[in-house]
């Protein structure tokens, strides 16, 4: 057993990260919350920035050099992303789904075709990807989905909504789940398309989250028309593809958090030593103190884990049961952690960004806001903890749910 | 890096898993309950068999020289069995402290004597008025002559009732700084003024003792280290001894997890098994993210404790300690609620759980104690 970075690790870590003090957008400081004004800024300098990634060899590390890849391992595509969530998370954000869910989905089950058609623009910053999911009816129950594809001739006529794609107003390509048989039972029926957002009939419409922002969106799909050569995997083998591509990479995903977590902590230590209450730093008042620690102690927790899950991974083992509980051990701690930052505030805790009063430049007002979707994306709590007590502790699913799955059997 | 177990390590939990179901059933755990000593000479006979004394001992005094995240793969299927007995105390707290601060002279009696099975021993740290404070360490020795005399009370001494040595941690230099004017006294069990009486406590699983000091009379030679200047080798056993009960905790709480979850399969109500609902199912997962998380955290803690920086080391084991040992008292009341009626009677073994889960939160620095300690050095 052993923590530490090999040498050579440690090297190409310090290699990139002073490669990325060179690299990053001209006035970039990543202690600003915010540092783009509006989208079309953001996702410029996303864009900007991605290619010179890319040029520089710093992109898909661990994937074929065929496909745009640099040959190496997952160690250093972890690296990389380590570094980046610690220093530009924002500047990042546009790609989240870009990254985390296209890449390894046409990678691990895209056709020869769609792999070289996609991914080099991908990994240049040519493309932003979002994923529709999501849909009125299918939250949780993601099963549900409605929106329909039907086949005719060479193409899927598909007409739907889905809701919640977040990027999707940046992105030229979505990941699309849709009913193509609705005849048989629910999980049995579903394809996964690929869906240029460019096609005539779809229709954006943003939402404004709780932050202000809007990340999401609602997309309607009005008798988009969508090439057979863009079917991901067998047709009505949809819900295998969204299932497994969503377990991908789970484990390097936890660790790139948790150095991210890393340095909201870091941050936060940094409030406390900087705020004051009863014209003490908080950071000397024995409550807070027992808050600090414990958030320090679920970064350390989330961290560890993540690193544990992930070294299963490195050597060929497939994750256990202790993968599956990651998006708890972050989603829930970063609402504590946030809460913590809030409360200690006290009412300077209102203020958001924008006035001289703004602690840390309104940071902790966007993060509390922030942190309350963590418990919702990427699978509620709730449904993780439906996950690990059936597909891991073995607990029987309730009537409802038992009797639903009966009669699809 | 590389944070999986090695095939010798899986063998050792393995072993050890072995080991105590056939040894150390709830049935032993519930005699030794009501037992004085706690433990039989068979079961420690066979644990000796099992080299589990010498796994921490340098190999120079007849051990195995291990690191820590080895003895921990015993500790925590001994925190599954909810072993009873001083195995703890010899080999976390007395073996430990001797190994940190003995002479060439303590370390060839002592550590070959404990390796071997022939001598048990504990730590004594805790006073009337220190609460759950490690740093509050009052008692006196005034020294005499080249002698020392030691006056006083310490509470609380694990398995002090059947320790051949107990490390006793006193203040000799003035004032209060935890820091400065703490000496480590290697004090025989059976010197004259000491007097040792166990304690009615909660876990019967592991006995705790009041050992009172009346002019006990110690020579240098009984000196663990050097004098006034203890406080720092305490330091790096106790924050092992928190590596090792966080193992503990991490066993327990796997346990009483795994109780509650096989309860929530078979135990109908309104025609289906409990764990059917959510109320109890996200319960059960709540124990299993809780006791794997904590696993990941005692894995880095241990090993810290062998090969991270003193800062690290130091950290892990605060973080560790108050973690983990929350954890276990999570999942044992967590257990009692999911057995229902069942778990609030004697006749269950999940109290058993709960017991030692409280016991191990409270002991070696309370999670509250932990938390500012991690303050203070995170801030340093």
């Amino acid at each position: 057993m052993d923590f530490r970075l090999t040498p050579e690790q440690q090297e190409f870590r310090n290699e990139f990260k002073s490669w990325l003090e060179k690299n990053l957008p001209e006035g970039w400081d990543p202690n600003r919350n915010r540092n783009f004004e509006t989208h079309e800024e953001l996702k410029q300098a996303y864009k900007d920035f991605q290619k010179r990634l890319s040029d520089a060899g710093y992109v898909a590390m661990h994937y074929p050099k065929e496909y745009g890849g640099q040959g190496k391992t997952l160690m250093e595509e972890t690296i990389v992303l380590q570094v980046l969530s610690t220093t530009c998370i924002e500047l990042r954000s546009p790609g989240i789904v870009t990254h985390g869910m296209a890449v390894p989905v046409l990678f691990t089950c895209g056709t020869e075709e769609q792999k070289k058609a996609y991914l080099p623009k991908i990994l240049d910053g040519t493309h932003i990807w979002c994923q529709g999911f999501s849909e009125p009816n299918a939250g949780s129950d993601v099963a549900n989905v409605s929106t329909m594809a039907i086949k005719e001739g060479d193409r899927y006529i598909v007409n739907g909504q889905k809701v919640w794609t977040s990027f999707a107003h940046m992105a030229d390509y979505c990941l699309l789940l849709v009913r193509s048989d609705p005849d048989t039972a629910k999980h049995k029926g579903l394809s996964y398309l690929l869906v240029d957002m460019k096609a005539p009939g779809v229709d954006v419409r943003p939402m404004t989250q709780i932050t202000g922002e809007s990340e999401f969106n609602e997309i309607f799909f009005d008798n988009v028309e969508v090439p057979l050569n863009m079917l991901v995997g067998n047709e009505n083998q949809g819900w295998q593809i969204a299932i497994t591509t969503l377990m991908f990479e789970r484990a390097m995903g936890d660790v790139v958090i948790g150095a991210a977590y890393e340095k909201s902590i870091s941050r936060l230590l940094d409030m406390a030593a900087h705020t004051k209450r009863s014209g003490r730093p908080v950071i000397e008042d024995p409550v807070f103190r027992q808050q600090l620690a414990r958030s320090y102690v679920e970064v350390m927790v989330l961290k560890y884990h993540g690193l544990r899950n992930f070294s299963q991974q490195l050597k060929g083992g497939i994750p256990g049961p202790e993968g599956s509980i990651g998006k708890l051990l972050w989603s829930e701690p970063n609402q504590r952690l946030t809460e913590a930052a809030i409360g200690m505030q006290g009412p300077h805790s209102q203020v958001m960004k924008g006035s001289a009063w703004s602690i840390d430049d309104g940071l902790w007002q966007y993060a509390f806001l922030r942190s309350k979707g963590n418990t919702i994306e990427a699978g509620t709590s709730e449904i993780q903890r439906n996950i690990i007590g059936e597909r891991v502790l073995g607990l029987p699913k309730d009537l409802t749910r038992a009797k639903i799955a009966k009669t699809e059997a | 890096m590389d944070i999986t177990l090695s095939k010798a390590q899986q063998d050792i939990a393995k072993e050890a898993r072995r080991f105590l179901t056939k040894e150390c059933p709830f049935d032993y755990v519930r005699e030794m309950y009501e037992d004085d000593r706690g433990y039989t000479d068979d079961i420690w006979k066979k644990m000796v068999e099992m080299d589990w004394m010498a796994m921490r001992i340098p190999e120079a005094y007849g051990g195995l020289g291990m690191d820590q995240i080895d003895l921990n793969m015993v500790l925590e299927e001994a925190g599954r069995a909810v072993l009873p007995g001083p195995f703890f105390s010899t080999v976390m707290l007395a073996a430990e402290a001797i190994i940190e601060a003995g002479s060439e002279q303590q370390k060839n009696t002592h550590l070959s004597a404990i390796a071997d099975g022939n001598l048990k021993g504990t730590l004594a740290l805790h006073e009337p008025e220190s609460g759950a404070d490690l740093d509050y360490i009052q008692m006196q020795a005034k020294q005499d002559g080249s002698d020392f005399v030691l006056n006083g009370t310490k509470l609380s001494v694990p398995d002090a009732h059947v320790a051949d040595v107990i490390v006793c941690a006193v203040r000799t230099g003035n004032g209060q700084q935890p820091a400065r004017g703490i000496t480590l006294f290697l004090v025989d069990s059976r010197a004259e003024g000491l007097t040792i009486t166990p304690l009615p406590t909660m876990d019967g699983s592991r006995k705790l003792n009041t050992v009172e000091f009346k002019n006990v009379r110690m020579g240098p030679e009984s000196i663990l280290g050097e004098p006034d200047k203890g406080w720092a080798p305490l330091q790096r056993v106790l924050q092992r001894a928190q590596v090792g009960l966080s193992a503990e905790c991490v066993g327990g709480a796997q346990r009483a997890m795994e109780i509650a979850n096989d309860y929530a399969k078979v135990r109908i109500q309104y025609d289906q098994p409990i764990g059917a609902f959510q109320a109890i199912k996200h319960r059960c997962a709540q124990m299993f993210v809780e006791a794997e998380s904590s696993r990941s955290l005692v894995y880095w803690a241990a090993w810290a404790q062998d090969h991270g920086d003193e800062k690290e080391a130091a950290i892990s084991a605060s973080a560790a300690k108050s973690y983990c040992s929350e954890t276990f008292t999570h999942n044992a009341a967590g257990g009692i609620q999911v057995l229902g009626g069942t778990g609030f009677t004697m006749e269950n073994e999940m109290h058993l759980f709960l017991k030692r889960a409280k016991a191990n939160e409270m002991a070696l620095g309370d999670p509250v104690y932990h938390r500012e300690r991690l303050m203070r050095l995170l801030t340093r």
